[in-house]
């Protein structure tokens, strides 16, 4: 197996650098060297064994790139320095952003100008903008990152993945059912198997998920190649590819583990978290204001 | 596309009989053959894939009708669906005059509706309802524990206006549960997105629901439940299979579950604010494949503090040949924020004026 990952790997490097991108650009596939394989379990038809409940692990959903601790993910001009923003001062230690290593390849997004001004305003305004602070659904590849389970169900022909934040679900064609004829949070996402990797295509996106909490952003015309590839029976090792034109100056790479959740008693919890913002998001429109006593609402 | 076939067979059923139905008992394929139900690769009735529980057919029998149709009315019925639909198709006349004014100037048009276009028919019998069970094809009698329930919610809300907070609009307005409720359980259609996806593994049925786009998610075997207190939107469902059939048993219902489904049967101000949905609650659903293109769902309600018997019925769930699409409800409600905003102009129009409507 590790021989057929290996020589996938060598081709899919040849065909990157036939179709002319930038040294670098198309890094190996497939689990890094030190990754331990072993035997994996099999569905009755011989494929890799991937049902289960998984998640990510580590920092990334705070920033895919690396980053050192910091106090807030919006802050504030202070006397001396900078002070967490108004919004996450009560929440204190829990508030602030843990450090975390890179899972981009090669270390940092390669933003084309324009896209990597909008990054950092995203972050000036993180509060505002990101769309997870408001439960909406969060696009690929950040609904994997989410620092929430997901779970698998996997047959010989059909494959769909249910995310807990949000409610998100995707329904991955094994049949590819041509462009999607309209664009989605989720994208469309159509799947195959190579060798003992499961490779999904995912497009018709429509250019309004991040990737992260630290503003990293895409265009509608993001393409993203995710490869699932069992290496053990508790870890995936998982890689998506993001090509946008629009946005970045050549394909980048993300690569991290999944684990799966062993405890007998883990299930996908519920998580519609639509219910939770909607003071965030009508707050101002009741009748009357929370906390404003009799006073009447409604300031818009 | 599958409607004028339906409706072909069905006329072609009132000619030459029963066994050309699609739901008929010994289903057989073009040579003739018994139609044997497929297999996963776990040796389960393979039930997976894209379904629909779109129908002409009500869930409560409607006053005065009874249990079952002729298969003529039902061509009747489901011919006349199809003759709006072509309808709806012919150019508008130019010169027609603006509609009435009212509040509601409705939302939908039918190229938005796809409210079906089939009679339930099953074991051969077209039938006026989804509900079998009570025989009369309507809701029990509620107990005096639900009638009280029923009258304190009502008090409840009177304190309010329909629009005074986010929590009082409607479950599917706020994106939380769809109209029906489609989500389930029981899963019921509505006007449009009445669309499901099945997928099976060894230990586990994940049902993808079309309409706001929810995972069901039922665990095979026989596990510990949920603690009391904890109640997910759509409930903790455990099942097994009986035979060729998948049983689902769903407990520990999120207590503003049901209130969709009253808007079913209830009047506006239960589905507002009750709850007449308690904590026994429990709603067992059977999956059952009984030809190539039908998966008949079995549905049973058994709240014996709210209602006075249990009630269920029978949905031929058919199978659906069409993608379903994302169905991102609350990324794009404008309508919350549109509902709020203009009751609150509306009351300050009305302090303006000194209490006068504008």
């Amino acid at each position: 197996m590790l021989r057929i990952a290996r020589a996938a790997g060598v081709l899919a490097l040849g065909a990157s650098v036939a179709g002319g991108l930038p040294a670098g650009a198309a890094a190996q596939t497939g689990p890094p060297a030190e990754v331990p394989r072993v035997e994996i379990p099999r569905t009755p038809t011989g494929r890799p064994d991937m049902n289960g409940i998984w998640q990510s692990l580590g920092n990334h959903h705070w920033d895919i790139e690396a980053h050192q601790a910091r106090a807030a993910l919006e802050m504030q001009p202070g006397p001396i320095i900078p002070v967490p923003a108004e919004g996450v001062v009560a929440l204190g230690a829990l508030g602030a952003v843990p450090p975390g290593w890179s899972a981009v390849e090669g270390g940092e997004i390669p933003y084309l100008p324009d896209a990597l001004a909008v990054r950092d305003e995203n972050r000036e305004h993180y509060l505002e903008r990101d769309p997870a602070i408001k439960c909406f659904l969060p696009g690929v590849p950040r609904a994997v990152l989410q620092p929430m389970p997901f779970q698998i169900f996997q047959s010989e022909g059909h494959f769909l993945i249910a995310y807990e934040f949000a409610d998100a679900v995707r329904d991955i064609y094994l049949e590819d059912p041509g462009p999607s004829v309209l664009d989605a949070w989720m994208g469309q996402s159509v799947g195959r198997w190579e060798g003992d990797t499961f490779v999904v295509e995912v497009d018709a996106f429509n250019g309004m998920t991040w990737f992260d909490r630290a503003g990293n952003h895409h265009s509608a015309a993001l393409k993203v190649t995710e490869r699932y590839t069992l290496v053990t029976p508790y870890h995936i090792w998982y890689e998506a590819t993001m090509e946008d034109p629009n946005t970045f100056t050549r394909p980048w790479t993300i690569r991290l583990p999944l684990y799966k959740q062993i405890d007998p008693n883990a299930r996908l919890g519920r998580f519609k978290c639509i219910e939770f913002v909607e003071e965030l998001m009508y707050g101002d429109l009741r009748k009357t204001l929370v906390g404003a006593g009799d006073e009447s609402g409604g300031a818009r | 596309m599958q409607a004028p076939h339906r409706v072909f067979i069905l006329a072609l059923a009132c000619a030459v009989g029963f066994a050309l139905l699609p739901s008929a008992a010994a289903a057989q394929d073009a040579d003739g053959k018994q139609w044997t139900v497929p297999r996963t690769e776990y040796g389960h009735p393979d039930i997976q894939g894209r379904w629909s529980n779109s129908f002409l057919t009500p869930l409560v029998r409607p006053e005065g009708q009874p249990p079952t149709l002729t298969l003529e009315e039902a061509v009747q019925l489901e011919q006349g669906a199809l003759g709006r639909l072509a309808a709806s198709f012919e150019p508008l006349d130019p010169d027609r005059p603006a509609p009435e004014a009212s509040n509601n100037p409705g939302g939908y048009d039918r190229f938005y509706v796809d409210s079906g276009d089939r009679i339930v028919i099953v074991n051969g019998e077209p039938r006026t309802s989804f509900i079998t069970r009570p025989a009369n094809g309507r809701l029990p009698e509620l107990t005096e524990e639900g009638k009280r329930r029923r009258a304190a919610q009502a008090a409840y809300g009177k304190q309010f206006g329909e629009h005074d907070h986010p929590e009082l609009l409607p479950l599917p307005e706020r994106c939380l549960v769809p109209l029906g409720p489609r989500t389930g359980p029981p899963m019921f259609d509505a006007g449009y997105n009445n669309n499901y996806y099945i997928v099976q593994n060894e230990d586990h049925i994940a049902i993808m629901v079309e309409q706001f786009r929810s995972a069901r998610i039922i665990r095979l075997g026989d596990g510990p439940r949920l603690p009391d207190h904890v109640r997910p939107w759509h409930g903790d469902s455990w099942g097994h299979w009986e035979g060729d059939t998948l049983v689902v048993e769903t407990t520990n219902l999120h207590p503003l579950q049901h209130d969709v489904q009253q808007s079913v049967f209830a009047n506006e101000l239960d589905r507002r604010t009750g709850n007449r949905v308690s904590k026994e609650m429990k709603v067992i659903e059977r999956f059952t494949r009984v030809d190539e293109e039908t998966l008949l769902y079995d549905f049973t309600v058994d709240d014996p503090v709210i209602y006075t018997e249990p009630w269920g019925g029978e949905i031929p769930m058919w199978r659906l040949n069409e993608q379903m699409y994302e169905y991102a409800c609350h990324e794009a409600n404008y309508g919350m924020f549109n509902i709020l905003r203009g009751a609150r102009y509306q009351e300050r129009q009305a302090a303006e004026t000194g209490g006068q409507e504008p």
